[in-house]
C-alpha cells in the first residue's frame, strides 16, 4: 500500500498537528489539490471570505484574540496581490500568522505564466520570513518552520509559497517535533544585571511613568504589568496598541498617550525623571517631535524583544533585551528582594501634579448636543456591554473615539491596526475575533468610509452566522481627513465628503442582517440594548452623528507631547 | 563614518535579496556588497561598505541579525582588521607608454593579466585607498575599462567569525 502522502495532504496534516481549527481563504486554480484535501477532512474548518484581504485580516483578528497562529490560505497571483495589506497590516503590528500561498507549477515559474506572481519578492518587505517549497521533502519541516518563527520572538507574518506541482507530488509524510534554526535564537530572559540597573533606577525615581505597549498584550503579560505598576503606586500609560495591557479602570492609569492621547498622559510623558517603557516602541504617533521630547531630562528603561526596535527613534539608558512577561517576573522579584521603597513624599508630590492635568479634564464633549456625538456612543457601548465586549475597529476618527472611551481592562479585547492604519480592518478582523470567541460579544467600531472597503464580508457573516455588531459612526466624512483639513488645509474639504452613500439598513437588510438607523441621542442606548439582544443576528446600526465633531486632544504633526490642541 | 559589517548567512536563493532589500527599504547606504559561499557550501560570507552615522550602523547590524537567514553579524570596523579589493584595468598601452605603465604595475604589486599589441589588462589587490591611488596616478585618458568587487574583509588575528 502507498502510504505517501500528496503534498496537498501534508499541508492539511501540518495544520492538523498545529491545531489549528480555522483558516481563512478563498479558492483559484493552483491551490485547488489543498482545497480537495481540506473537502475530505472535518478537523481544519475552512471559512470562506468574499476577498482575501478579508482572510488575511480574519486571521489576523483570530490571533489578536486568541494569541494562537492565525492562518490563511490564498491562490496564486491575484490571490496574494489582494492578500498584501493584510499582510502588512499584521507585519507592522506584530502579529503571528502563517500565509499559505498557491503558486505556479516549478517548471513555470519565471515564464510569465499564468497567475504567476513573485510572492516571494512582493511580500518580502512586509513578512517576517517567508518561504517558496520546491521540494516536497522539505514541504513539512518548512511548515513547522512557519508556525515557529511566526509565533517566537518578536511575532509576525510568514508566507509559505507552494507550487501547484509540489502539491501533488508524494512523499513520506511525519511532522518534526521541533526545529531549530541556527540563524534564530529568539531571547526570552532579559539579562539579570540589566534588570537590577533597571530596579535601581526605578527606585531612585521623584516622577517616574510606565509606558506599555503592545509588546505587553504580544507576550501575554497584562497580569505581570499590573502587579508591578500596582506594587510601585507608579501612573501608567498605554499605547493605541497596548490598551487592556494595563486596567483603564485602575487608578493608576492615566490612558493613551500620543497622538490623541490624554491630556494627563502626555504631560506626565514629557515630565517624568524615569521612564520604564515596556513593549512599545517610540512611535513617531506616540512621542511626537523627538527633540522636543528631549527637551527635558529623563532616563529610560527599554524593556523589548527586539533589540531593533531599542535606540531606534529614542537613545535609552538601561536596555532590555527579552519577553515582558519573563522580564517583569525578574524585576518583581528583584524589587521585592530590595529593603527600600520609591520615594513616597515625590510620588505623592508627582500624583499631584497629575491629578490637576487630569481634572482638566481634556476628553470632555458636549453631552447636552441634540445631534448624535460619536463619544456618546461609544461611551454607552461601554455601558450596555459592561466593559467586557471584544471592540474591533477601522481607521480614523471613530478608531480614536474607540480607544479613548471605551475602557479596556482586560487584555486582547481591543483589535485595532495601529502600524498600518488598514481602513477595511474592523468587518472581516470582527469575523475571525468571533470565530475565535463563539460565545463573546463581539462589535465593530467602523465609519462609513471605511466600512464599505470590505463591506462584501457581510455576506461572509451571513454564511456563517456571525453576530456580530456594526457600530457604524455615520459622519458622511472621512472625518479623520476631514480633521486634518480642518486644522492644517484652510477648511478645504478635498474629497474628503462621503457622496451617494448607500441606506446601510437596507444594505444590511438584503444580505440577510438587522439594519437600524440611529438619529436622537436619546435613542442611543435604547438601541444598543435592543440590538444586543439579538443574541444570534448581526446587526448593523447607523449612527447619524455630529459632521464636525473633532478628536482631541490633538498633537499636531512636529509638536511635542506637551503641545497639544485641546477642546 | 565609513564601516566595513561582515556576515554569515544561509547560502540559499533569496537570501541575498533580502539584504540588498532591507538597504533599500530602509534608505541606508551601500557603498559596496561582495558575497560568495564559504568553505562551508551552506553558508555565504557578505562584507558590506556602509557610510553613515554610528546609530544608524547600529541599526544596520540589528536589522541584519534580525533577518532569519543571516547566521552572524560582525561590524569589522569595530576591531582591527584587514580588507581587501581586487580591480582588473584594461588600458591602452602603446609605444613607450607601455613601459612606464610596467613599472607603475611594479611598484604597485599588480600583475598585468592579458596583452595585446594595444592594451595591458592588469590585476590589482590591496585596501581601496589603494587601488584609487593607482587610478589616479595612471594617465586617466588610458583607461578603458575598470572593474573592482568591492571590499572583502577579515579580522587580524585570532578574531574569526564563525557559525
Ligand atoms: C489614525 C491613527 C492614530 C493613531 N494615534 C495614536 C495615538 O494617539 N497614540 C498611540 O499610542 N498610537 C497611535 N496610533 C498607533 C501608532 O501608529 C502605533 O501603531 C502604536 O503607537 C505602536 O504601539 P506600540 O509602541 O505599543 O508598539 P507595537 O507596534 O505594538 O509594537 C510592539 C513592541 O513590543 C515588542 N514586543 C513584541 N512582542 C514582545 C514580547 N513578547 N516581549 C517584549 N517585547 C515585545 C516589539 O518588538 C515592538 O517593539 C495611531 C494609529 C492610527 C492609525
Ligand atoms: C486603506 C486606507 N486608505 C486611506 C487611508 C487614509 N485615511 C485615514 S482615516 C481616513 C478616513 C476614514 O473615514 P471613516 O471611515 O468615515 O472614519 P471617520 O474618520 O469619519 O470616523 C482615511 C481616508 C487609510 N488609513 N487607509
Ligand atoms: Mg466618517
Amino acid at each position: 500500500m502507498d502510504t505517501d502522502l500528496t503534498g496537498a495532504e501534508i499541508t492539511i496534516r501540518c495544520l492538523q498537528e498545529e491545531g489549528v481549527d480555522y483558516i481563512f481563504g478563498y479558492p483559484g486554480g493552483a491551490v485547488l489539490f489543498i482545497y480537495d484535501e481540506l473537502f475530505k477532512q472535518d478537523k481544519v474548518k475552512h471559512v470562506l471570505v468574499r476577498h482575501e484581504q478579508a482572510a488575511v485580516h480574519a486571521a489576523d483578528g483570530y490571533a489578536r484574540s486568541s494569541n494562537k497562529v492565525g492562518v490563511a490560505l490564498v491562490t496564486s497571483g491575484p490571490g496574494v496581490t489582494n492578500a498584501i495589506t493584510g499582510i502588512a497590516t499584521a507585519y507592522m503590528d506584530s502579529i503571528p500568522m502563517v500565509i499559505i500561498s498557491g503558486q505556479v507549477p516549478t517548471h513555470a515559474i519565471g515564464l510569465d505564466a499564468f497567475q504567476e506572481v513573485d510572492a516571494i519578492g512582493i511580500t518580502r518587505p512586509c513578512v517576517k520570513h517567508n518561504f517558496l517549497v520546491k521540494d516536497i521533502a522539505e514541504l513539512a519541516t518548512t511548515l513547522k518552520k512557519a508556525f515557529y518563527i511566526a509565533s517566537t520572538g518578536r511575532p509576525g507574518p510568514v508566507l509559505v509559497d507552494i507550487p501547484k506541482d509540489v502539491s501533488q507530488q508524494k512523499v513520506p509524510f511525519s511532522y518534526p517535533e521541533s526545529v531549530s534554526l541556527r540563524s534564530y535564537h529568539p531571547v526570552t530572559k532579559g539579562h539579570s544585571g540589566q534588570i537590577k540597573k533597571a530596579a535601581q533606577l526605578i527606585l531612585e525615581g521623584k516622577r517616574p511613568m510606565v509606558y506599555a505597549g503592545g509588546g505587553v498584550i504580544l507576550s501575554d503579560a497584562a497580569p505581570q504589568l499590573t502587579e508591578l505598576v500596582r506594587m510601585l503606586g507608579f501612573p501608567c500609560t498605554n499605547t493605541l496598541m497596548g490598551l487592556g495591557g494595563f486596567p483603564a479602570t485602575d487608578k493608576h492609569s492615566v490612558g493613551m498617550l500620543g497622538m490623541h492621547g490624554t491630556y494627563e498622559a502626555n504631560m506626565a510623558m514629557q515630565h517624568c525623571d524615569v521612564l520604564i517603557a515596556i513593549g512599545a516602541r517610540f512611535d513617531d504617533r506616540v512621542i511626537g517631535n523627538p527633540k522636543h521630547f528631549f527637551n527635558e531630562d529623563r532616563k529610560i528603561i527599554h524593556i523589548d524583544i527586539d533589540p531593533s526596535s531599542i535606540s531606534k527613534r529614542v537613545k535609552v539608558d538601561v536596555p532590555i533585551v527579552g519577553g515582558v512577561s519573563d522580564v517583569l517576573v525578574e524585576l518583581i522579584k528583584q524589587l521585592k528582594a530590595r529593603k527600600t521603597k520609591p520615594d513616597q513624599v515625590s510620588l505623592k508630590a508627582w500624583w499631584k501634579q497629575i491629578d490637576l492635568w487630569r481634572a482638566r479634564d481634556c476628553l470632555k464633549y458636549d453631552r447636552a448636543s441634540t445631534i448624535i456625538k460619536p463619544q456618546m456612543v461609544v461611551e454607552k457601548l461601554y455601558q450596555v456591554t459592561k466593559g467586557d465586549a471584544f471592540i474591533t475597529s477601522d481607521v480614523g476618527q471613530h478608531q480614536m473615539w474607540a480607544a479613548q472611551f471605551y475602557k479596556f481592562d482586560k487584555p486582547r479585547r481591543w483589535i485595532n491596526s495601529g502600524g498600518l492604519g488598514t481602513m477595511g480592518f474592523g468587518l472581516p478582523a470582527a469575523m475571525g475575533v468571533q470565530f475565535a470567541n463563539p460565545r463573546g460579544a463581539v462589535a465593530c467600531i467602523t465609519g462609513e468610509a471605511s466600512i464599505q472597503m470590505c463591506i462584501q464580508e457581510l455576506s461572509t457573516c451571513k454564511q456563517y452566522g456571525l453576530p456580530l455588531k456594526i457600530i457604524n459612526l455615520n459622519n458622511r466624512y472621512m472625518g479623520m481627513v476631514r480633521q486634518w483639513q480642518e486644522f492644517f488645509h484652510g477648511n478645504r474639504y478635498a474629497e474628503s465628503y462621503m457622496n451617494a452613500l448607500p441606506n446601510f439598513v437596507k444594505l444590511a437588510e438584503s444580505y440577510g442582517h438587522v439594519g437600524m438607523k440611529i438619529e436622537q441621542p436619546g435613542d442611543i442606548e435604547g438601541a444598543l440594548k435592543e440590538a444586543f439582544k439579538l443574541k444570534d443576528r448581526l446587526v448593523f446600526m447607523d449612527f447619524i452623528t455630529d459632521q464636525t465633531e473633532n478628536v482631541f486632544p490633538m498633537i499636531p504633526g512636529g509638536k511635542g507631547l506637551s503641545e497639544m490642541i485641546l477642546v | 563614518m565609513r564601516h566595513i559589517i561582515s556576515l554569515l548567512m544561509e547560502n540559499e536563493a533569496g537570501a541575498l535579496s533580502r539584504v540588498a532589500g532591507l538597504f533599500s527599504a530602509r534608505g541606508y547606504n551601500i557603498e559596496s556588497l561582495t558575497v560568495a559561499p564559504t568553505e562551508d557550501p551552506t553558508l555565504s560570507r557578505m562584507t558590506l561598505v556602509t557610510v553613515d552615522s554610528d546609530d544608524v550602523v547600529e541599526q544596520i547590524t540589528k536589522q541584519l541579525n534580525k533577518l532569519i537567514e543571516v547566521v552572524k553579524v560582525v561590524d569589522l570596523s569595530e576591531g582591527v582588521h584587514i580588507e581587501r579589493e581586487l580591480m582588473l584595468v584594461k588600458v591602452r598601452a602603446v609605444d613607450k607608454g607601455r613601459d612606464e605603465i610596467k613599472r607603475l604595475v611594479d611598484i604597485f604589486r599588480g600583475h598585468i593579466i592579458d596583452v595585446t599589441d594595444k592594451s595591458y589588462t592588469i590585476e590589482l589587490t590591496g585596501p581601496g585607498s589603494k587601488l584609487d591611488a593607482f587610478l589616479n596616478t595612471i594617465d586617466r585618458s588610458t583607461i578603458l575599462e575598470t572593474v573592482r568587487t568591492g571590499a572583502s574583509g577579515i579580522g587580524r588575528g585570532e578574531r574569526i567569525l564563525k557559525a
